[in-house]
């Protein structure tokens, strides 16, 4: 079975993230690391190819700040990585940077399974796997925090979903595209080969052209969606109050007579 | 012009979300001109479409078929995306919920429609829409325009205002058929296993949240009976997640949920950046930690340095004295 998963790198999250004087996000000195949900994406894709056989490839479509991702989808274990670039996806909308994956993976022929992280921690956006579906034509399963059975020969899978009401047991077809949830799995470290081998491998890197796409079509000139600002959220000072009292019984009896006063409760 | 706006239900429950967003549509209504038309989608809800008219929309869509009966997205995009083009409005609403992130995104693709998601603010400037977007997991503020005909946009659960009902208010939904049949829908729901119930977290007006300190499933115990007597949810960070002590659904932060409630009691937590994506535009902060230099001090309006497993009892005992319950 042939599984693809997505990846992209976004700043450490423990990293303060703010805009410059000059108007640009920064992270300092922070590294990037792999998007975090995408870990999950990446661990379940190695986890049916060691159950069924096959291979992984890990995916991005994005600048070389990604080769960052790819490099640990690799010392992961995962078995081909490939960056998607062009001049002229500068400015795409997420809908634009899914047409050209949905290209790639339908140049693939083989492709089974598509698993992809909930969202991207950066831009917070999920649309990416949900138009790659809409362009491929197969169904999404989203939010997904466990995989009941997978069946590669009928080409069947059934999955949970973890929503707001609880847990549905959905059943399809595959190939599918699977967004995945932290509750999946146990992301694993990378292995001392690993890091080694992903240290040695090359990122082959395809253009729009190489994908019979067009700038136009999928490119910045064909976002629907721009952003025109991007700032520091207002600092609003707390002005923490201690509540200090004798008794616990005390402190308790004051908050409880500030918070009322505030009417919050 | 129109603004569509879907209103979501779950077992002919509504999601407090979608009077919200229908909140938010009538604000763009007013701006762009034109009425607020409700979308219902499920099996028997035709009072879901009444509570639409109460509050406050123009028209209702209903789709009332056993298709539709529990929430598919093939079936629920299909129905949208044919409902967007033949009514042609030019924005559709909903709240960003795991489903209307998920209809509103692939319906959009499939127009060919902009896509503003998870917003906290709009405005409408010169005839465009423009979207606030909290973005680097609230780090950061966003804003974005978008240049399609038809926008669709999802509003984040407690960032706008829903309007007051007025149950008065009745008309006749206008009936529309689903799109796809159900041969047609390679996706079949096997069962569905129903949450312990309680507050959903990112609607909830107050959240009682434990952190590492909390130390065992136990531990969660007086959090939970603090937030029955408020009528809250509980809430955990990632290390009391990880450590075994609560579910994943309820985990606040970076890689859980998103919160923005009146009030957020947080108990035994230090407040680590991650943890702070996820809470910290609560309106009123309240920390209760042993370490007096816990960065979620920093944060909060009200501090109590101290043991929480004597601080939460208290707490709650002082509530249920106090507001008579």
């Amino acid at each position: 079975m042939h599984i693809v998963t997505i990846t992209k790198s976004t700043p450490d999250t423990a990293a303060p993230v703010e805009v410059d004087a000059a108007g640009n996000v920064t992270w300092g000195d922070a590294p990037v690391v792999v998007n975090p949900w995408d870990e999950y994406a990446i661990e379940e894709a190695l986890r049916l190819r060691e159950a069924h056989g096959g291979s992984v490839t890990v995916i991005s479509v994005g600048p070389e700040l990604d080769n960052d991702a790819l490099k640990h989808g690799v010392a992961m274990g995962c078995d081909a990585p490939l960056r998607i670039w062009d001049d002229a996806l500068d400015g795409a909308d997420a809908f634009g940077l899914a047409r050209a994956a949905a290209a790639a993976i339908a140049q693939m022929g083989d492709v089974a399974l598509v698993i992809t992280g909930k969202e991207a921690v950066d831009v917070n956006t999920d649309a990416l796997h949900l138009g790659l579906a809409r362009a491929l034509g197969w169904p999404a399963l989203t939010f997904v925090s466990r995989i009941v059975e997978i069946d590669p020969e009928a080409r069947t899978i059934t999955i949970e979903r973890l929503i707001e009401e609880g847990r549905q047991v959905v059943a399809s077809r595959l190939p599918a595209v699977l967004s995945v949830v932290k509750d999946i799995n146990e992301p694993r470290y990378p292995s001392f080969k690993g890091v080694r081998i992903a240290a040695r491998t090359e990122i082959p890197v395809r253009s729009l052209a190489d994908l019979g796409l067009s700038g136009d079509e999928v490119g910045g000139a064909a976002a629907r969606t721009r952003r025109t600002a991007i700032y520091n959220p207002p600092q609003e000072a707390a002005a923490l109050e201690l509540i200090a009292a004798g008794s616990a019984a005390e402190a308790a009896s004051l908050l409880v007579d500030k918070l009322i006063a505030e009417g919050v409760v | 012009m129109s603004v569509f706006v879907l209103i979501e239900q779950f077992n002919g429950r509504a999601a407090p979300v979608s009077w919200e967003a229908l909140g938010a549509a009538q604000q763009l209504a007013e701006a762009v001109g034109g009425p607020v038309t409700a979308v219902v989608f499920g099996h028997n809800v035709g009072d879901m479409a009444q509570a639409a008219f109460a509050h406050g929309a123009d028209d209702v869509l209903l789709a009332d078929h056993a298709t539709l009966a529990s929430y598919r997205l093939e079936p629920y995009a299909a129905l949208l995306a044919g409902l967007v083009e033949a009514h042609k409005p030019r924005v559709v609403v909903a709240g960003a919920t795991t489903r209307g992130r998920d209809v509103l995104g692939s319906a959009a693709f499939d127009v060919g429609a902009g896509l503003l998601a998870d917003v906290t603010a709009l405005d409408v400037a010169d005839g465009a829409i423009q979207a606030t977007r909290p973005v680097y997991a609230g780090k950061l503020l966003s804003t974005e325009v978008s240049a399609a005909d038809v926008t669709f946009i999802t509003v984040r659960a407690r960032a706008f205002q829903a309007p007051e009902p007025d149950p008065g208010r009745r008309a006749e939904p206008v009936t529309v058929s689903p799109v796809l049949s159900e041969d047609e829908i390679v996706t079949k729901e096997a069962r569905f296993e129903g949450a312990a119930g309680g507050v959903s977290l990112t609607d909830a007006a107050i959240i009682v949240s434990g952190g590492r300190a909390v130390g065992s499933p136990e531990g969660f115990a007086p959090l939970h009976a603090l937030a029955d007597v408020l009528g809250a949810a509980v809430g955990a960070t990632r290390a009391a997640v990880d450590a075994g002590y609560i579910p994943y659904a309820h985990q606040v932060g970076q890689t859980g949920k998103v919160v923005s409630p009146d009030l957020y009691i947080a108990c035994g937590i230090s407040g680590a950046i991650q943890h702070q994506a996820g809470m910290r535009t609560a309106k009123v902060i309240v920390a209760i930690n042993k370490d007096p230099d816990a960065p979620i001090f920093k944060l909060a309006r009200y501090g109590i340095v101290g043991d929480l497993f004597e601080i939460v009892p208290a707490l709650t005992q002082a509530f249920r004295a106090k507001l008579g319950r």
